[in-house]
Formats: structure tokens, C-alpha cells, sequence
């Protein structure tokens, strides 16, 4: 097992600080066991345990730093890592932008990342998860295709200054995909389920959506490409949403990021987007719960977007000092405020337009307007006059999620999505499904 | 697919540090950073214990993988280090086969006795899933190759040079942008090498020694008046060699059209980055392009991601049958294209080749991670789609009886699957130079070097954008264009291939990191094309205001 207890991760951490002949020193210590199982073809294709431990170390003379890393842990061991980081640093040129530890902070309460279920979850449970999915598809004529990775790790840290943190998480992700075996498969459907607590977890349950979806999307039909009225559902709406939080002060200060200002000067304080749009960060959230701190820096709840106006941006402990601000932790999720419209609700209400699953290989076109290209996938519908009238092809788009939310609609209720970054809390994000006027798909695919 | 941006992993302190590969271990040792850790006698012994420990829990199949796997990332930007960071991660990984199952199981404490538990593991993962198998793994034969080793051919382990020098060359190549009036410029170096012992419960023991090497730089010009930005990549390759390829050597320079120096098996990034500057600026005031159809003449930096997303993905066996379904997706080379015999994937004259034997390409292995010695295959033959790309447990399907030697894994910690090969496009039997290729078109782009791509579950639709656009007026290039993308269907698009220059124009590209899996783990591949046309081809702008 390669999980330590706060006073096990303590006592390795104080005795490398120990070690240290350096101006400074900082080592963090991680340690994570995950599982997971995959199938296709109603069968399952591969699974498999990993458990690792490592300890890193940094230390630095002046601005001059190097860093060293090991995964044995006697006493020997220990002080070699940082001998070697110190020789390392002594090699270094300097870094002017070098900032040296820490001071010690202060952190909020600590967050409900660690659930004692999903760390037990055993070989046996993944096995009847991928089963319980498989089954329903067979008796369906559907063929499944899913991945359950659940893992609980630990992150200790602690420096010269005596700042320490330790925090645990555990997590669980699901993802299905069902195909129609009709003669020529025109059906798919997908669903997603990411939680800290794998008793929340059903993939019966979850995989019954993603079979329906496959089973009304076959013989989609083709429509023209275009401007359309979109219902994107929450992954679809917070695969392009994730792509635009990246708030970076000194890229916008430097004059190469869509939040640069023409002139010179950042759209900080701006407004970009409707005033209905409300995002924010918040550790403590207990729908997508997040370490404390990041990096040693304490979280905080923190507005990105405030009734559409830029709020907040991300300034590095460098950038910081350089501009006298306070430094940004990163932050660990993301929450969109919503409505209380359910997805039905948005339908009824519109009198011509898409309803989109997901989307798929979304990738940056134009970084200075945020202009994205990707494409439908799994479940995308035809509505008109308040109903979804039959399933259509994918389509490609071409749209910015600046544009995008500056053509809300209607904001519907949240879900909580991975947002790129595993089970575990640290990349998940609570997004709403929204409606969006004159979303530009460009292209259709044929792709099922 | 998604690439793994090795960028932001260097520099960071050890608090954040998040690197690349799991199973991130032991401290590096500079000094003794190619010293092995363990003989390789000591490595046929500890995997016995996992072979026979199997073999005695009843698995019928076992294969091991003993791995040390040592990176350095070396980052700058404009006058000053960021980072330099080395990394190494050594371990074992185990898989079986018990119960006509697949099971995997992996461990950093490469002991006799932590072998026996992870092997015992890995054997409970297979039995826990065969209750629910349906269909038994079947492999297919693979001669016992005894003890045997491979190393890449590098001339100068990139591992040897002083950090001192990496850092002063990539100093100098900011120095240059900066000095042509960039704005900001990020250079780097990412070195990797596999130190990878396999063994099999049928007898094989290889040792592998594997290098790959990358490059390059970023120039971003910003007109802080307009308020636009742009960014103009280097026209280095990764690559499976040593330092050499920093060489720059006069005779791997190409003097191409629009006035550009491209760069063929070694590089010259100081050269190249005194070019970048001037080019971002050209870039800046570029005309923006006018929709519409155009021939497109693509060089082979650009051409190589084209490759990869329409021909490398499409044709992997793995994801026609299904086993990437929920994740990278199909394929619409389904068997029936392929059993026809006669599905018409390009015009006559297009030809691909998989090939893992291609010196200095970033696939270069001796054997695959299930112990399948390398070979070259056709994929494509005059247009028609002959094969795929094929491991063990998938190639009887295709009513074959050997693997085309396509598994790979990232790490001693992750499962080994079918990966793609280094997949190229042949060059033109003709005599034909890019120049005259350019003077044969009327309205046309000259793309150079890969930029924006996205490409559809099945890789039927794609979106393709650029670094470098030059129009195409009356068979001369007329100035330089922005806001191109390229959307086609890639069966319409490879029928569209009306032309390719010869193999004195033929260089490699690739992907240092591709990812594709759940887990997603990275690969790294090559692709080889000359400079190619397609005709009639939509182009779109991609000009925005937000």
C-alpha cells in the first residue's frame, strides 16, 4: 500500500528537511493506489493495480535550485536524495524568477476528499461494475465499451520555512459507450459518472442512459451545417467551458491571451461574457470537494467570472511579487452556477434546434480569439417545436466559448463532470446544461 | 489524440511536481545516470520468479517487463533557465494470462518477494474478470528468440552532454528570436530513454536500449497595437537519435519555397530560430485567406499529423474492432473495406508503409513489448487498403499467423496494447521537386508545419490547420496567408492526392507524445511523407472577433 498516514508522511518529511545543508529546501511526498478495469465487446479486455510512492526534493542556494527525486525511504536513502539536489542546485545557472520555499499559512478547514468506501474498492467490485454494465447492452443487441479506474492517494509537503500540509483523496470515473448492432451500427450513446464516493456510483443505472441514447440515435439523419440553437448537456457545455478558465495574469500581461487587451493592459475587471454567467472556485464545495491548499498556497473561494465580468486572474508567486498582487493557488475545480430548467424543459422551449451529448477532440484553432474546433459525438438530436424530432448526423463546429457565452439562453441544472483531470476531485467541475443561440457547426461527419 | 504537454512537467518545485510517467522513483544520478541498476543476468533471474510464480498459480501465458525509464527536460525562456529537471522511474510489470484472461499487475520494489505478491496479483485480476469473458485471448505463435539485446544506432547519447551545453545552445537559439525582434521565445530539449528487459514464459529474454530525443522552440510575436499575437513553432522533428541530430549539418538543409530553410536529419535551431522571428512577424500581417476551394501543397512537417490522424489512427486494428470504442473510437476501415479487396482509401499513386525498422524514427525498437521482432508491412497499396496494424491476441483475425509487432507500453506500470508504428506515406517514382510541384498550380497554399488538428471518432471528418501559409497565384507563391484550416473527409482527401515528390524531398516528423488508452498512456511515432498535392480541398477562415 502506498498510502502513508499524516504523521508516517511527517516524520520522513522532517527528517529530509533535516538533511538539508542548503539555503532552502522543500520536499513533497506522494503516494497513490489505483485500479481499474476495461471492456469492449461485451468482454472485458484489460485491468490491472499500480502503487507508487515517491518523494521529491528541491532545494536551492540562492536562485540557484535543483530538485531530485527517490522512492526508498531508510535513512541512507534520505539524505542521498538531497545531497544529490544540492549538487544539483550548485550546477544550476540561476533563475531570477527562482522564489524560494514558502512561508507557513494558514488553511481553511480541511475538505471531504477521502472516502473510506472507494479505497476498498477490490478487483471483485470492478469486475461485477463492468458486468453489471455489459449485461443490460447484451440483452439489447448492444455491444459496451467502458473503463472504471478508481484510485486513493496522499500528498504531504513540507519545507525549510515549516510550512507542512498532508491531504488524502479518493475517486472513482466511469465512462460507457453503447453501439447498436444493427446491420450497419448507426446507433452510440456515452455516459460519464466521476465521484469521490463510489457508493454513489450505479452502473447499471448509468449505462440504462447510454443505451437508450444509442438506441434513439441509429439512422441519424444529415442536416445542413450552420447556426443552431444548442442544448449542450453538461459534459458538452464543460469540455468548452474548461478550455477558457485557464485565467493566466502574465500571459494576458504579456499580450498573448484572448484576456489581453488591445493597447496593452488585460480584460481584468471586464466584462466578457452575459451577465447571467457565474463562475467560481470553492474547495469546500461538497459536490466536487478539493484539497485546501495548492502548492502550499491556502484556496479560497474565489470568483473567476462575476455576472459576466472577469474577476479574477491566476498570478504565479513571481508574477505576483513582480506586479504586487497576492499569488493564486491553481485552482482544484470549477463551478458554473445554473437554473433550475431541466434538460426536457429547454426542449420544450425551443422551437428549432440541436441537443448535443458531448463533444469530442476539441482543440485549440486560434488562441487569441479562443476559437476551438471539435465534434458532436454519441447522442446529437434534431429538435423542433419543442420536441426532438429525429437524431442527426455529427456535426464539426468552429466556435469560441467566449462567443458561446455571450449567446446564452437559458442556463439549466448542474452536474458534476471530470474535467480532464481523473477521478479524485482535483479536475472535476459542477457545470450546468445550457442553451446557446448561433453555435457555429461548420461541417458534417459521418462518423457514428 | 490528446498529447501530453511535457512542457509545463519541468521547472516545477518539488511540492507540485507532477512528471510525466507513473511509477516516477528512484533519485537520478547524474554521473550514473546510464549506469544500469542491475546486471542483466540479475533481471532473468528476478523475472523467473515472476514466470515460474505464475506458472505455478496457473497462468498459461506470463510475459515481464523489467523498466528503467530516464528523462531530462531542459527549459528556458528568452534569456534565462527554467527548468532542468531528470527523472527516472524503475519497476516491473506483470501480465498473464489465466483463465483465457488478461491480468496486470505492477510493483516499483523490483525484490524477489514483492515479485512473487504482484505475479500472485496479477493472476487474481485475470481469474476475477474470466467469470465474465467471452471470449478467450488467443495468441498468436512467436518464435523463442533466446537471450537477445537492441540499442537505437545514436552516434552522441543526448544523456553525456553536459547540461551546461544544452543550456547555452538553447540561450543562444532565444538570443537570436529575440535579437530578430520576438517578442518572447520558449526553447527546450526532452530526452528520453528506455531501459526496457522482457521476458517471456516461451523463452524469450530481450534487452532493449531505446533513445528519443526533442528539440524546439516556440517565437511569439505580439503587436501590442492591434492587439493580435502570433506564435511560429520550430522545424525540428523529434527523433530517435542521439545529440547528433543537433548537428545541422549543410547537407540536411533544405533551401525550400516562400525563401524557408527546412531541416531533414539533423537541425539547425539556431538558424532556425533567427528565421522563426522573422517569419512571426511576416505572419502577423499576413492576408487573411478567402475561403473556398484550393490545391493544397503540403510539406512534410505539416503533413506528418495528417498522416498520423487520417491514416496511422484509422488503420489500427484495435480500434476496428472496437476495443477503443469508448475513448479514441473506431475505425471506418471496417473488415468489409478491407475483405472487399478493392476499397479505394487514396488515388493510385498513394502507398503507406508501417515501420518499426526505419533508423533515426521515433518507433525504432529491435522487438515490441510482447517480445514480436519488428518488421515493415504494407498498409495502403496503390491506393487500396491491404492491412492493418496488428498485436498478438488480435492478429488471427485477420486470419493471420504472426504479429505485425505493434504492443507497446509507456512504463513498467502500465499494461502493454497495440500501438502505432511509424506509418509513411512513399514518395513519388517520378522526378518531382517542390518548386515544380508549386509551378503546376494555379490557386493554391503552401502549408508548412502542423498546427491546430481535430478528426472525428471514426476519422471520416477532419480539421487541419498550419504554422506557415504561403498563397499560390499562377504556379508562384504570392505572399504569405493567415486564418487557414483545411476540413475534408479522408477517403475524398487521399482520392484527392494527385501528386508527391520524390524521395530526395522525403523526410520524417512525428508525435513525441500520442496518447490513446484507458488509462491514456503517450507513444512515440514517425511519419515520412515528401512534399505532397492534393486538389480542390475546403479551406476555411478561421478569423474571430471576440
Amino acid at each position: 500500500m502506498a498510502i502513508l498516514s499524516k504523521e508516517e508522511a511527517k516524520r520522513i518529511l522532517e527528517k529530509v528537511v533535516g538533511f538539508s545543508k542548503a539555503d532552502g529546501i522543500e520536499a513533497g511526498l506522494g503516494g497513490n493506489d489505483s485500479g481499474n478495469i476495461r471492456y469492449a465487446r461485451n468482454s472485458v479486455s484489460t485491468a490491472g493495480e499500480d502503487s507508487n510512492i515517491s518523494l521529491g526534493v528541491s532545494v536551492n542556494f540562492g536562485k540557484k535550485s535543483g530538485s531530485a527525486t527517490i522512492n526508498e525511504f531508510d535513512e541512507a536513502s534520505l539524505e542521498k536524495v538531497v545531497r544529490r539536489a544540492e549538487e544539483l542546485a550548485k550546477l544550476a545557472p540561476e533563475n531570477p524568477e527562482f522564489m524560494g520555499p514558502l512561508d507557513p499559512q494558514t488553511y481553511g478547514p480541511e475538505t471531504k476528499t477521502f472516502v473510506e468506501a472507494t479505497s476498498k474498492i477490490t478487483p471483485e467490485y470492478r469486475a461485477q461494475a463492468a458486468a453489471d454494465s455489459i449485461g443490460p447492452a447484451t440483452k439489447k443487441n448492444i455491444t459496451a465499451a467502458g473503463y472504471l479506474e478508481d484510485n486513493r492517494g496522499f500528498n504531504a509537503q513540507m519545507n525549510s520555512k515549516g510550512l507542512f500540509t498532508y491531504s488524502q483523496a479518493t475517486g472513482v470515473n466511469f465512462t460507457v459507450t453503447m453501439r447498436t448492432n444493427d446491420n450497419d451500427g448507426t446507433g452510440s450513446g456515452w455516459v460519464a459518472r466521476n465521484f469521490n464516493d463510489v457508493s454513489k456510483l450505479n452502473t447499471a443505472e448509468a449505462s440504462q442512459i447510454a443505451i437508450e441514447k444509442a438506441l434513439q440515435s441509429r439512422n441519424a439523419k444529415a442536416i445542413e451545417p450552420g447556426k443552431y440553437t444548442v442544448i449542450l448537456e453538461p459534459n458538452a457545455a464543460a469540455d468548452l467551458l474548461g478550455l477558457m478558465l485557464n485565467f493566466n495574469a502574465r500571459q494576458a500581461d504579456e499580450g498573448r491571451s484572448f484576456l489581453s487587451k488591445k493597447g496593452g493592459g488585460t480584460k481584468l475587471g471586464e466584462k466578457l461574457v452575459d451577465e447571467r454567467v457565474n463562475i467560481y472556485t470553492d474547495p469546500w464545495n461538497e459536490e466536487v470537494p478539493t484539497a485546501n491548499q495548492a502548492g502550499g498556497l491556502p484556496r479560497k473561494r474565489m470568483d473567476l467570472i462575476k455576472n459576466g465580468v472577469v474577476s479574477n486572474l491566476f498570478y504565479d508567486r513571481y508574477w505576483a511579487q513582480q506586479k504586487g498582487v497576492e499569488p493564486t493557488p491553481f485552482p482544484g475545480n470549477r463551478i458554473m452556477e445554473g437554473g433550475s430548467a431541466s434538460i426536457e424543459d429547454m426542449i420544450k422551449d425551443t422551437k428549432k434546434g440541436v441537443l448535443v451529448t458531448r463533444f469530442w477532440y476539441i482543440r485549440a484553432v486560434d488562441p487569441q480569439t479562443l476559437l476551438y474546433t471539435g465534434l458532436t459525438r454519441d447522442g446529437t438530436f434534431y429538435i423542433e417545436n419543442g420536441k426532438i424530432k429525429h437524431p442527426i448526423k455529427n456535426f464539426r463546429f468552429n466556435e469560441s466559448p467566449i462567443i458561446m457565452l455571450n449567446n446564452l439562453e437559458t442556463l439549466g441544472k448542474q452536474m458534476r463532470v471530470a474535467s480532464g483531470g481523473g477521478p479524485g476531485g482535483g479536475g472535476s467541475a459542477l457545470v450546468p446544461a445550457m442553451k446557446i443561440r448561433d453555435f457555429t457547426f461548420t461541417s458534417l461527419s459521418d462518423a457514428v | 489524440m490528446k498529447r501530453r504537454d511535457f512542457i509545463h512537467m519541468a521547472g516545477l518545485s518539488a511540492g507540485a511536481m507532477m512528471l510525466p510517467f507513473s511509477g516516477f522513483g528512484h533519485e537520478v544520478d547524474l554521473a550514473g545516470l546510464l549506469t544500469p541498476i542491475m546486471d542483466v543476468e540479475q533481471k532473468k533471474q528476478l523475472a523467473d520468479i515472476a514466470l515460474n510464480t505464475a506458472k505455478s498459480l496457473g497462468a498459461t501465458y506470463t510475459d515481464v517487463r523489467i523498466g528503467r525509464y530516464l528523462n531530462q527536460f531542459v527549459t528556458t525562456r528568452e534569456r534565462r533557465v527554467q527548468g532542468v529537471t531528470n527523472t527516472e522511474s524503475f519497476g516491473i510489470g506483470i501480465r498473464v494470462i489465466a483463465n483465457g484472461t488478461w491480468g496486470f499487475a505492477a510493483t516499483n520494489l523490483v525484490t524477489a518477494d514483492e515479485i512473487k505478491k504482484v505475479t500472485a496479483r496479477a493472476v487474481a485480476i485475470a481469474k476475477a474478470n474470466s467469470k465474465f469473458q467471452k471470449e478467450p485471448v488467443k495468441l498468436a505463435p512467436n518464435p523463442s528468440y533466446g537471450e537477445v539485446s537492441w540499442k537505437t544506432p545514436i552516434v552522441k547519447n543526448a544523456f553525456e552532454v553536459p547540461v551546461k551545453d544544452k543550456v547555452d545552445l538553447l540561450l543562444a537559439a532565444n538570443a537570436k528570436a529575440l535579437e530578430k525582434g520576438a517578442s518572447f521565445v520558449n526553447s527546450q530539449m526532452f530526452l528520453i530513454n528506455e531501459q526496457k528487459y522482457f521476458a517471456s514464459s516461451e523463452g524469450s529474454y530481450i534487452d532493449q536500449d531505446v533513445y528519443r530525443f526533442q528539440p524546439g522552440f516556440t517565437v511569439s510575436m505580439v503587436d501590442r497595437q492591434s492587439g493580435s499575437f502570433k506564435t511560429r513553432s520550430a522545424f525540428s522533428a523529434p527523433v530517435g537519435m542521439g545529440y547528433e541530430y543537433l548537428d545541422g549539418k549543410a547537407e540536411d538543409k533544405i533551401q525550400g519555397p516562400g525563401g524557408i530553410i527546412l531541416y531533414n536529419k539533423s537541425y539547425d535551431i539556431i538558424e532556425d530560430a533567427t528565421m522563426a522571428a522573422e517569419q512571426a512577424k511576416e505572419m502577423i500581417a499576413a492576408k487573411s485567406v478567402e475561403p473556398g476551394k484550393y490545391d493544397l501543397v503540403l510539406e512534410p512537417s505539416h503533413m506528418w499529423l495528417t498522416i498520423h490522424e487520417s491514416v496511422g489512427h484509422p488503420t489500427e486494428l484495435d480500434r476496428v474492432l472496437g476495443y477503443e470504442a469508448n475513448y479514441a473510437g473506431t475505425s471506418f476501415l471496417t473488415f468489409d473495406k478491407w475483405q472487399s479487396k478493392k476499397f479505394k482509401f487514396g488515388s493510385d499513386i498513394v502507398n503507406f508503409v508501417a515501420d518499426k525498422t526505419q533508423v533515426g524514427s521515433l518507433g525504432n525498437v529491435g522487438y515490441d513489448d510482447e517480445g514480436v521482432k519488428c518488421k515493415k508491412w504494407d498498409l495502403i497499396k496503390d491506393g487500396i487498403l491491404v492491412n492493418y496494424q496488428a498485436t498478438r491476441d488480435q492478429v488471427s483475425i485477420l486470419g493471420q499467423n504472426e504479429s505485425h509487432g505493434c504492443s507497446y507500453s509507456q512504463g513498467w506500470g502500465d499494461v502493454q496494447f497495440q500501438r502505432m508504428p511509424n506509418v509513411s506515406l512513399q514518395p513519388g517514382k517520378q522526378q518531382l521537386t517542390p518548386e515544380q510541384m508549386i509551378s503546376g498550380v494555379d490557386k493554391g497554399i503552401y502549408i508548412v508545419k502542423d498546427g491546430s488538428f481535430s478528426i472525428d471518432q471514426q476519422r471520416y471528418n477532419f480539421q487541419f490547420g498550419g504554422i506557415l501559409f504561403f498563397e499560390i497565384k499562377g504556379g508562384k507563391i504570392a505572399g504569405m496567408l493567415k486564418d487557414v484550416a483545411y476540413q475534408a473527409n479522408t477517403q475524398e482527401f487521399w482520392n484527392s492526392c494527385v501528386a508527391i515528390c520524390d524521395e530526395r524531398d522525403y523526410r520524417l516528423n512525428g508525435a513525441f507524445s500520442d496518447g490513446k488508452g484507458q488509462p491514456s498512456q503517450s507513444n512515440s511515432v514517425s511519419h515520412g511523407s515528401a512534399t505532397t498535392r492534393f486538389n480542390g480541398v475546403n479551406v476555411i477562415n478561421t478569423g474571430r472577433t471576440i
